[in-house]
């Protein structure tokens, strides 16, 4: 019989779940957890927020008594006596608002100004089909980008023209025409994106002469005629590479466009000049300082290490004697001299074995031997990557009998490379900031030089941190910008399952 | 042995460049249509571009006046910042035709080095500056002090030399440039500073509360400074160095940059007449122009001129002429006559 009267008790609706314990709950048990957890994290605690609070108190006042405007350090230090009373410290940023001109394009014609910055906007359009390759929306974002920056910053650069002298510049019509046709080029590219062709990478190609003619003007004959010189390279190539091989195609082009290029190549470019008159103003080597001369430095020495690099890589990995030894000579000998000898080697040195008169362009020197420097570096870092691979990869690749360029090309530099991204990406870094030792050579760095003359005027002698810190956060900006760059390639490329 | 082809391929070099550019500095200038100064990569008044790029400063003056006298005009100079480490090969490799870079005359320089100096325009010396609440009057009063050194420079040696002397000890702290060792003394890292007494000036001026710091009496070396051309080519030195003279000249006479045209028309002088160029053929026997003194003149003015307008009393440097003076007025300047 059931015992009705005697049920045994049956909750029927969920209890609401009460709330957890004040200790257990909220921001009580992150800081219990993660800050308090034992005694010992607790001093570590304490000791922490005590020396972030000496810090900041010490300099907080600092950044907050900045001043923006003022005409010279000891206006500005006026101005914080009269704000923040007798005694206060406080940044005086004003030099940075009258100079940051300098800082950036050197003493660059400021009528020209937009010249570099039209480059450095197209920079990152001829960096995308390499940085992004395959990936369609990153690339119509970034040639969208580049557009938008192309638009504003060439116009408000071309509008800093100062009234008060005539100053150098071009024909007034050129910017606007180099604006037109720029914008042309990409709106091109974003079709051809759109389109999922591969054309895009002429533009890099053809990127590095259109740069240079529009940094240092002069005819355009010059960079044409220098293009040319690959055009026959890649046609002797073209022509003979059924025939005779790569090794001997290219060997053999090479030695056409050295002929070109060192004796064909001005007198044709000096007529042609004469012929049709086309260019742009040109500007001096001199002129060029602050982080245009560092980016220039910069990124062409990236640009050609790489190549160079990889190339002295597989030298040393090669089974021919000169080739090899050749290779491991050289990678030994720059990375055994400091970068600054190389620098003094350029300035001073190579004048004395030149013929007397001849002007080898400074910067141009200081690119080749930074180039050097940096891809005897990546040759060891590249080699890393190569001594990475198990030996099975190299077997494969023969196996399926491919040759030895397609074998390095197909199986072994793609996986190589994907594995020294990291450290491929520290050499840039590292490069690109030591392109402020040029300082050392006379040139204008932004770091040293530059900060140099802004404090030889008597308005700013004695100003001593804030050039510093704004030099150094472009210079983060820019690091942090490669180094994300390399940690988005290295999820991009990553293949593996772990 | 490798070591000693290099060195000998070097030196070989040198003098083949060298031998090259001797006698052509003049032509080469003239051909060129521009004067290539080496200068200093910026020193508060004597060389600094300013906020247009434009060269200012005493020592920029010098080579201003002496692209007026080759090339008539006043503006055709190019600039080539020089390093302390550059400067020297700078000249001797002809990159640069002359030197104007605070740089100081000394015997290893005009031997060793293969380079001639060919004036002093400005004769400087090593000073000292302290707080005023240090309570010291005198250099010698420094025993055990902190001192503030640029290294690698002759002021080090001469610093040593000095504490030495006095049978004084003192605690060198080291820095790499000015603007740090105004910076390490400010912050009371040291108790003086040491350097050329030009640069002390400069760097008191821009004190945030300059009358709390006083420049010590004592001047313990000598540094005179001057511009520097290439051993071989005389006639080039002589141009710099007679180009230099005439502005010294041209104070000792009362000639400036304004009234140098009247001078010329009227003046009686014998030797002024022969500075000018309004008779005799005394700059054509250097290779010049006959007014090319003239124009050096009307390019920045006297020594004297340039001496106000760049770092004297009046300017924020505010630098007394001091051994700078003319020999007329007790101090070292003195040009031999024009004759």
């Amino acid at each position: 019989m059931t015992d009705a009267t005697h049920k045994p008790f049956v909750r029927t609706q969920m209890l609401q779940p009460s709330a957890p314990p004040l200790r257990e709950a909220g921001v009580v048990r992150w800081l219990r957890e993660n800050l308090f957890s034992s005694w010992f994290n607790t001093i570590l605690t304490l000791a922490g927020v005590a020396v972030i609070w000496l810090l900041v108190s010490s300099a907080l006042p600092w950044w907050l008594n900045g001043v923006w405007t003022a005409g010279s350090l000891s206006e500005c230090r006026e101005i914080i006596a009269a704000s923040a009373g007798e005694g206060a410290s406080g940044a005086c940023w004003a030099v940075v608002n009258e100079r940051w001109n300098q800082f950036i394009f050197g003493f660059y014609p400021v009528g020209l100004w937009w010249r570099p910055t039209l480059a450095f906007a197209l920079l990152f359009a001829a960096m995308g089909p390499v940085l992004f390759a395959g990936q369609k929306r990153a690339m119509l974002i970034l040639l969208g980008s580049v557009a938008a920056l192309v638009l504003v910053l060439v116009t408000l650069a071309a509008s800093a023209v100062p009234n008060e002298v005539a100053k150098v510049t071009d024909a007034p019509f050129v910017w606007k025409l180099a604006l037109a046709l720029a914008l042309l080029t990409l709106g091109a590219m974003i079709v051809l994106t759109v389109m999922g062709s591969g054309k895009l990478l002429w533009f890099t190609g053809l990127y590095p002469a259109l740069c240079f003619w529009l940094l240092w003007g002069g005819p355009i004959w010059v960079p044409v005629g220098a293009l040319f010189g690959f055009v026959l390279l890649a046609g002797v190539y073209a022509a003979l590479v059924k025939r005779a091989g790569p090794g001997l195609a290219a060997g053999l082009g090479l030695i056409v466009a050295l002929v070109w290029w060192l004796f064909l190549d001005v007198p044709v470019t000096v007529a042609l000049n004469e012929a049709i008159p086309f260019g742009l103003t040109a500007v001096q080597s001199d002129q060029f300082g602050g982080f245009l001369l560092a980016i220039t430095i910069g990124v062409t020495a990236i640009t050609f290490s790489l190549p160079i690099g990889i190339l002295l890589a597989l030298g040393r990995q090669s089974d021919m004697l000169i080739v090899k030894t050749l290779c491991v000579g050289f990678i030994e000998f720059i990375r055994g001299v400091p970068l600054i000898t190389l620098l003094f080697t350029a300035s001073l040195l190579l004048q004395y074995f030149l013929p007397p008169g001849t002007n080898f362009d400074i910067i141009l020197r200081v690119i080749i031997l930074v180039t050097l420097f940096a891809a005897a570096y990546l040759a060891e870092v590249i080699r890393g990557g190569l001594a990475a691979l198990p030996r099975g990869q190299y077997e494969a690749a023969d196996a399926l009998g491919l040759d030895y360029w397609q074998a390095q090309r197909f199986i072994i530099l793609p996986q190589a490379l994907k594995v020294s991204i990291p450290a491929i990406v520290s050499t840039f870094i590292g490069l690109f900031k030591d392109t402020t030792l040029v300082a050392f050579v006379g040139l204008m760095d932004p770091l040293k030089g530059v900060t140099q003359i802004v404090r030889a005027d008597i308005n700013w002698k004695g100003i001593y941190w804030e050039p510093y810190i704004f030099v150094g956060a472009i210079f983060f900006v820019i690091c942090f910008g490669m180094s994300r760059y390399s940690m988005y390639l290295e999820r991009k490329l990553k293949t593996d399952h772990r | 042995m490798k070591k000693t082809y290099l060195l000998g391929a070097i030196a070989a070099a040198t003098m083949v460049a060298g031998a090259a550019s001797a006698q052509a500095t003049l032509e080469a200038v003239k051909a060129r249509g521009e004067l290539i100064c080496g200068s200093n990569t910026g020193l508060t008044g004597f060389g600094a571009p300013d906020a247009n790029g434009t060269w200012a400063g005493f020592d920029v003056d010098l080579c201003r006046a002496i692209a007026a006298a080759i090339l008539g005009d006043a503006t055709k100079v190019k600039f080539v910042p020089t390093t302390g480490e550059t400067r020297f090969t700078a000249l001797q490799s002809g990159e640069v035709d002359v030197l104007i870079r605070n740089s100081t005359w000394t015997a290893t320089r005009d031997s060793e080095l293969a380079l001639d100096f060919v004036a002093v325009n400005y004769y400087d010396g090593q000073g000292f500056m302290v707080k005023k609440d240090l309570g010291v009057s005198s250099a010698k009063e420094l025993d055990g002090a902190t001192v503030c050194i640029q290294t690698g420079t002759t002021t080090e040696l001469n610093l040593a030399d000095f504490f030495k002397q006095n049978n004084i000890s003192y605690q060198p702290v080291t820095i790499a440039d000015d603007a740090e060792g105004q910076r390490q003394y400010l912050a009371g890292a040291c108790d003086a500073y040491t350097t050329d007494a030009s640069g002390l000036a400069a760097s008191r001026a821009t004190l945030p509360d300059a009358e709390n710091h006083i420049i010590l009496p004592e001047i313990i070396s000598k540094e005179p400074l001057g511009p520097v051309v290439r051993h071989g080519d005389n006639n080039w030195g002589d141009i710099v160095r007679w180009t230099y003279y005439s502005l010294l000249v041209a104070e000792e006479k009362g000639i400036t940059k304004a009234n140098v045209e009247e001078v010329a028309a009227s003046t009686t002088d014998e030797e002024v007449k022969r500075l000018l160029g309004t008779s005799g053929d005394m700059a054509v026997k250097f290779g010049l122009d006959a007014d090319a003194f003239k124009r050096a003149i009307l390019a920045g003015g006297n020594y004297g001129e340039i001496f106000a307008a760049n770092i004297g009393e009046g300017t924020s440097i505010n630098l007394a002429r001091g051994l700078n003076a003319l020999w007329t007025q007790g101090g070292l300047q003195y040009a031999p006559p024009f004759r």
